[in-house]
């Protein structure tokens, strides 16, 4: 770990301000920032805490459900109105991490988690994504929990998160702020493909905070859920998971939106599968050929070829019980 | 009431969870600096120079140890334990994440600062790190148990028997090298005293480290002291005294002050062992009637270069002894590699070896559509098959017996993917289990305070399992006086020598020495007594302590009037004797393992165990169930869980934490049921027990494997057992 300095911000202002110092970092949480600074995986010169700032609301109405960036993954999963409203976010996010790792970590630093690469996360190797052209050694190492899905001859590294790809499915919107005001992006917009520039993982500009995350109710939200697969019963990273959110009017899907998580470099929404569903009776046939359409594209290696079919079957399996 | 055998609370508990504990990186040493380790990026070759500018001129840095500068240790034959390096003592690298330098510094975070500045410049070399590419070059080992034994041995002809056999099974069992991850790291302050040294070191032995310390210092051994009084797990990786203790102390006599040495969680991923890889080819053939006619079990492990020293995995060892067969054949084979040594781990050979054997038994089992039990039942051996010797003890037989009762075995349907629940698979799988009795000299010195409170002392140690405990109850029953009246010590190399805490022995070996030095001490009390006026006519075996009176024929002194004359002392030593020439000493057990496979995403998850044991004596029922539960666990760990990775292309651990490192969770383990099946090995030692620390996992793996096949129908030869595997 390298020497930094931390500024205590009183207000958000003063947070955006500092932060425009180069070689800044946001800390929040701090349960995977601190891990990478320890590896110098991350080197930041300067820490703005966000603590201070009072930015940890969860707010729930009719139309919608509001998160402000500091809120807790705890605190998140386990509020009434997400569990009533927005049950694929609530189960996706305690399915995540372990219980003492949800109290402390926030809603933003999840969606800036990096990736779980072991290459990524070892300074001894070299890796695209830490140093730029220094070579992806996952592509023909140990890369059983590589990406199938939006992976570059540069880096098929996972994006490791549950909540974003829950997000995805309920058309969330991220409330950023920078130094040149303020902006709203679909989640579906934030991550970006590794391409040939994998180091850079969102289209957040430097010193650009998070402050909250809209997601409006819908019929769909009510009608969600969240399953992830893994080695291990709980405390792991999904192998794959899937979430669904049907809109249905009687036994007819109306509309479907379904993404998955584990397989892509980034949270991966699944068209090809929501278009073969949509308008169709929710019928075991029917779900069972949308479910196989899952992936499309994907792009695999000898340790993760499994993912493919394992993701069909998640994604089956996710929709028969959201159908339910 | 006797103590031994109740199921008492450890005595170390409170201090434990309050954190009164002292584990060795928690004493504070006066005006102590920190070390940092350096380690290599490269698996071969070899270092031609070091850039220590900015390293050295940053704040606080008090020196940087490399192979340049490094004080000179003596010869490693000097030196009695099987690790030789890496030391800083020449630039050769042979693995990645290999020690190269160290940083000492005023503060943790000005040495872990300048260590990741330390530049070096290296020479590549070619290196092996795929061990499957290299089993064309197995060696056999120079050294394996040793010296006590030849690494291959046969009776019979195992191969010309195989062609006779109705049912036969040849196949490969392979298992991946996992490291312990004790929750304490390896640490050690060492501090100098002119050409003294103390070393607080978390360390499963040491009386080891006392003795490789003097060797590499040069120095006498009464002249290193090494303090270990708790121990936050080993599992085997603190066994040996590894480099990092070494450094510590060769790092404080460059600084002229106390060095503390922590590991970082990734850095003991190549600094303190792990259980090497195994290939393992077994050929097993039996009669129509399943009477076994050959066995043939050829073990490989994977190990470093040989320079740095030489660890052999003993997998077949179970093979030689569990079952009667009359053809039996066993090889071990090393695969040398560009890979740190590696070292013992919880049941080292037994826990690899049983795991395919078992697993093989099942498959021959399977093969001659018999109950895996019976199959076992037919060629129960009633004697030892290889050393034709009687057991001291064995109650196999009724570990099989309970275990199946407990567990509702005769309820399983045989077919595999015959039992379920919904779309749930559900399997159920058996292996039988057994370790090898040890035991060591060792001494025990113990003195009766003037207060009629007794100290014992014996320079062993307490890894976790209880020794403070069990060894107060064996005490206080000796004694007979209240266990609270009784201090036992343990951690100090300043008392009577123990045994190094490996391979399940501590309680065989120390027990009888804190017996006899009871005894010892008895007799001291009982001659202070019939030295007293008017006591002349009475025998010293006449008299008995009792309530705080020794207590003859019509007289009787209280303990406190006799300890007015001072404290009264003792000492006693112990060593096996010649039973091991009389009897095969084994302890047993039987495994039952149900799991529940989801037939379509492949989740593996174990809902069910019993596992019933025949461990000799239970001196303490609760320690007990503590170290079976947690060594089925461990067994949980990997059948499903544990697998260190290692890339290919640069022999560098990719999985070096414990977030990627799986091991099992509190979700992962069911409710697990423990039958301690009564036994008394006083053929063994005179305490009658036999060592629990390492059965409970034995053939865990196999049992869970085994349950898989019949859940899914798919027979996996290798752990851990993934989601793929089973798709
Ligand atoms: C062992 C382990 C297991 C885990 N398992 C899972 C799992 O199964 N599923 C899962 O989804 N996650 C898992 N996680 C990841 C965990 O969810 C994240 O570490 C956590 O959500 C990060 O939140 P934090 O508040 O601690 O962020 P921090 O560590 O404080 O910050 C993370 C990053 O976000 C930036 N940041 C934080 N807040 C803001 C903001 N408001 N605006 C702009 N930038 C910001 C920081 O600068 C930093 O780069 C696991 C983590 C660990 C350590
Ligand atoms: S997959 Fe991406 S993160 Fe992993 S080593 Fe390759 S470039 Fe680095």
């Amino acid at each position: 770990m390298q020497a930094f300095t931390l500024t205590q911000p009183s207000n958000i202002q003063s947070a955006v301000a500092a932060a425009s110092e180069p070689q800044t970092k946001y800390i929040a949480g701090g349960t995977d920032l601190l891990q990478l600074a320890k590896d110098d995986i991350e080197t930041p010169r300067q820490l703005v805490d966000l603590e201070p700032l009072p930015m940890s609301g969860i707010h729930a109405g009719p139309n919608g459900l509001r998160l402000e960036a500091l809120a807790r993954m705890s605190d998140v999963a386990a509020h009434p109105a997400v569990v009533h409203g927005w049950p694929v976010l609530s189960q996706a996010l305690l399915a995540s991490a372990s219980p003492q790792i949800r109290n402390m970590a926030t809603v933003g630093g999840n969606l800036l988690q990096r990736t779980r690469c072991g290459y990524f996360r070892d300074t001894g190797f070299a890796c695209n994504k830490r140093v730029p052209g220094s070579g992806c050694p996952a592509i023909n190492g140990e890369n059983r929990m590589h990406a199938i899905l939006g992976v570059s001859d540069h880096c098929i590294a996972t994006n490791p998160g549950d909540m974003a790809v829950a997000m995805m499915v309920l058309d969330a919107e991220l409330e950023l702020i920078g130094r040149n005001g303020t902006r709203k992006v679909a989640i579906g917009d934030f991550h970006r493909l590794p391409a040939d520039t994998p180091h850079i993982e969102t289209i957040l500009r430097p010193g650009e905070l998070i402050t909250g995350i809209a997601i409006p109710a819908s019929a769909a939200a009510r009608r969600s859920g969240y399953l992830k697969v893994r080695d291990r019963a709980s405390f792991e990273f999904a192998v794959v998971s899937a979430a669904v959110a049907l809109d249905m009017d009687g036994g007819t899907i109306r509309s479907a939106r379904v993404a998955a998580g584990g397989v892509g470099t980034k949270p991966w929404r699944l068209p090809e599968v929501e278009a073969a569903l949509t308008g169709k009776p929710a019928r075991a046939a029917t779900l069972q050929e949308a479910a196989g359409r899952a992936g499309e594209g994907a792009k695999t290696t000898a340790m993760n070829a499994f993912k493919l079919v394992l993701l069909r079957r998640a994604v089956l399996r996710a929709l028969q019980t959201v159908a339910a | 009431m006797a103590m031994i055998g109740q199921p008492l609370d450890r005595i170390d508990g409170r201090a434990k969870v309050t954190g009164a504990a002292k584990y060795a990186a928690e004493f504070r040493v006066p005006n102590a600096v920190h070390a940092v380790l350096v380690q290599s990026t490269i698996a071969a070759g070899s270092i031609t120079g070091f850039d220590l500018k900015e390293a050295s001129d940053m704040p606080g840095v008090l020196a940087i140890i490399t192979p340049n500068n490094a004080g000179k240790l003596t010869h490693p034959e000097n030196v009695p334990q099987a690790v030789a390096g890496p030391l800083l003592q020449n630039k050769d690298i042979l693995f990645n994440g290999q020690h190269v330098a160290l940083v000492v510094a005023e503060t943790l975070e000005q040495a872990q600062s300048a260590a990741s500045a330390v530049r070096l410049t290296y020479t590549r070399g070619e290196a092996a790190t795929s061990m499957d590419a290299m089993l064309g070059q197995a060696y056999p080992p120079k050294h394996f148990r040793n010296g006590a034994r030849p690494p291959d041995t046969s009776r019979g002809n195992a191969d010309e028997s195989f062609a006779t056999g109705a049912v036969k099974m040849d196949a490969t069992y392979v298992t991946p090298i996992e490291h312990h991850n004790p929750m304490e790291p390896h640490a050690t302050i060492a501090a100098w005293d002119g050409d003294r040294v103390t070393v607080w070191t978390a360390t499963q032995g040491i009386s080891g480290v006392q003795s490789t310390l003097a060797g590499q210092f040069g120095i006498d051994k009464a002249n290193v002291r090494a303090i270990c009084p708790y121990v936050g797990a080993g599992f085997g990786s603190k066994g040996n005294t590894w480099p990092p203790a070494t450094l510590a102390a060769l790092a404080a006599r460059t600084v002229r002050r106390p060095v503390k040495l922590v590991l970082s969680r990734s850095q003991m991923y190549t600094s303190n062992g792990y259980r090497p890889r195994t290939v393992q080819k077994l050929k097993i053939a039996a009669a129509a009637d399943g009477a076994l006619l050959s066995m043939r079990h050829d073990g490989f492990s994977s190990m470093s270069r040989p320079s740095l020293g030489e660890f052999a995995e003993p997998v077949a060892l179970a093979t030689e002894m569990l079952y009667a067969c009359p053809n039996v054949a066993v090889t071990h084979r090393l695969v040398a590699l560009n890979a740190a040594l590696p070292t013992y781990m919880r049941a080292p050979g037994e826990a690899s070896g049983v795991y395919a054997l078992e697993s093989a038994m099942d498959e021959m089992a399977v093969a001659l559509k018999m109950d895996p039990i019976a199959f076992r039942l037919k060629n129960y051996a009633e004697t030892d098959p290889h050393e034709n010797k009687p057991f001291a003890s064995k109650a196999l037989r009724a570990c099989y017996e309970q275990g199946a009762r407990a567990f509702g075995w005769e309820k399983r349907s045989a077919e595999p993917r015959s039992m379920r629940d919904g779309n749930i698979l559900i399997g159920w799988g058996f292996a039988t289990s057994t370790y090898p009795t040890n035991r060591m000299p060792s001494a025990v010195k113990i003195r009766m305070e003037k207060d009629a409170r007794v100290v014992l002392q014996c320079g062993t140690q307490d890894i976790g399992t209880g020794t403070y405990t069990v060894m107060t109850q064996v005490a206080a029953d000796t004694l007979g006086i209240p266990m609270h009246h009784i201090r036992f010590e343990l951690g100090d190399s300043n008392m009577p020598p123990g045994p190094v805490s490996g391979g399940s022995m501590t309680v065989a070996s120390v027990s009888p020495s804190v017996q006899a030095a009871c005894r010892a001490l008895l007799d001291k009390i009982k001659d202070r007594a019939v030295a007293q006026p008017g006591w002349g006519g009475q025998s010293r075996d006449g008299l008995q302590l009792r309530d705080g009176q020794v207590v003859g024929i019509g007289q009787q002194i209280s303990l406190a009037t006799l300890l007015e004359h001072g404290p009264i002392e003792a000492e006693a030593k112990t060593q096996p004797g010649d039973e091991k020439k009389e009897f095969s000493m084994h302890a047993f057990g039987a495994q039952f393992a149900e799991v529940r496979v989801d037939p379509d995403l492949g989740e593996i998850r174990v809902s069910r165990y019993v596992g019933a044991f025949d461990g000799g004596n239970i001196l303490n029922a609760k320690t007990a169930r503590s170290q079976l539960i947690g060594g089925i666990t461990y067994g949980i760990g990997m059948a499903l869980h544990e697998e260190t990775l290692v890339d290919q292309e640069t022999g560098r651990i990719v999985n070096t934490n414990v977030a990627e490192y799986l091991m099992p969770v509190n979700a992962d383990v069911p409710d697990i049921q423990t039958i301690i099946v009564p036994n008394d090995d006083k053929n063994s030692n005179p305490l009658g027990v036999k060592g629990i620390g390492e059965l409970p996992m034995v053939g865990v793996a196999a049992a869970i494997a085994n349950a898989v096949y019949h859940a899914t129908g798919v027979r996996v030869r290798k752990v851990p057992i993934r989601i793929e595997d089973v798709l």
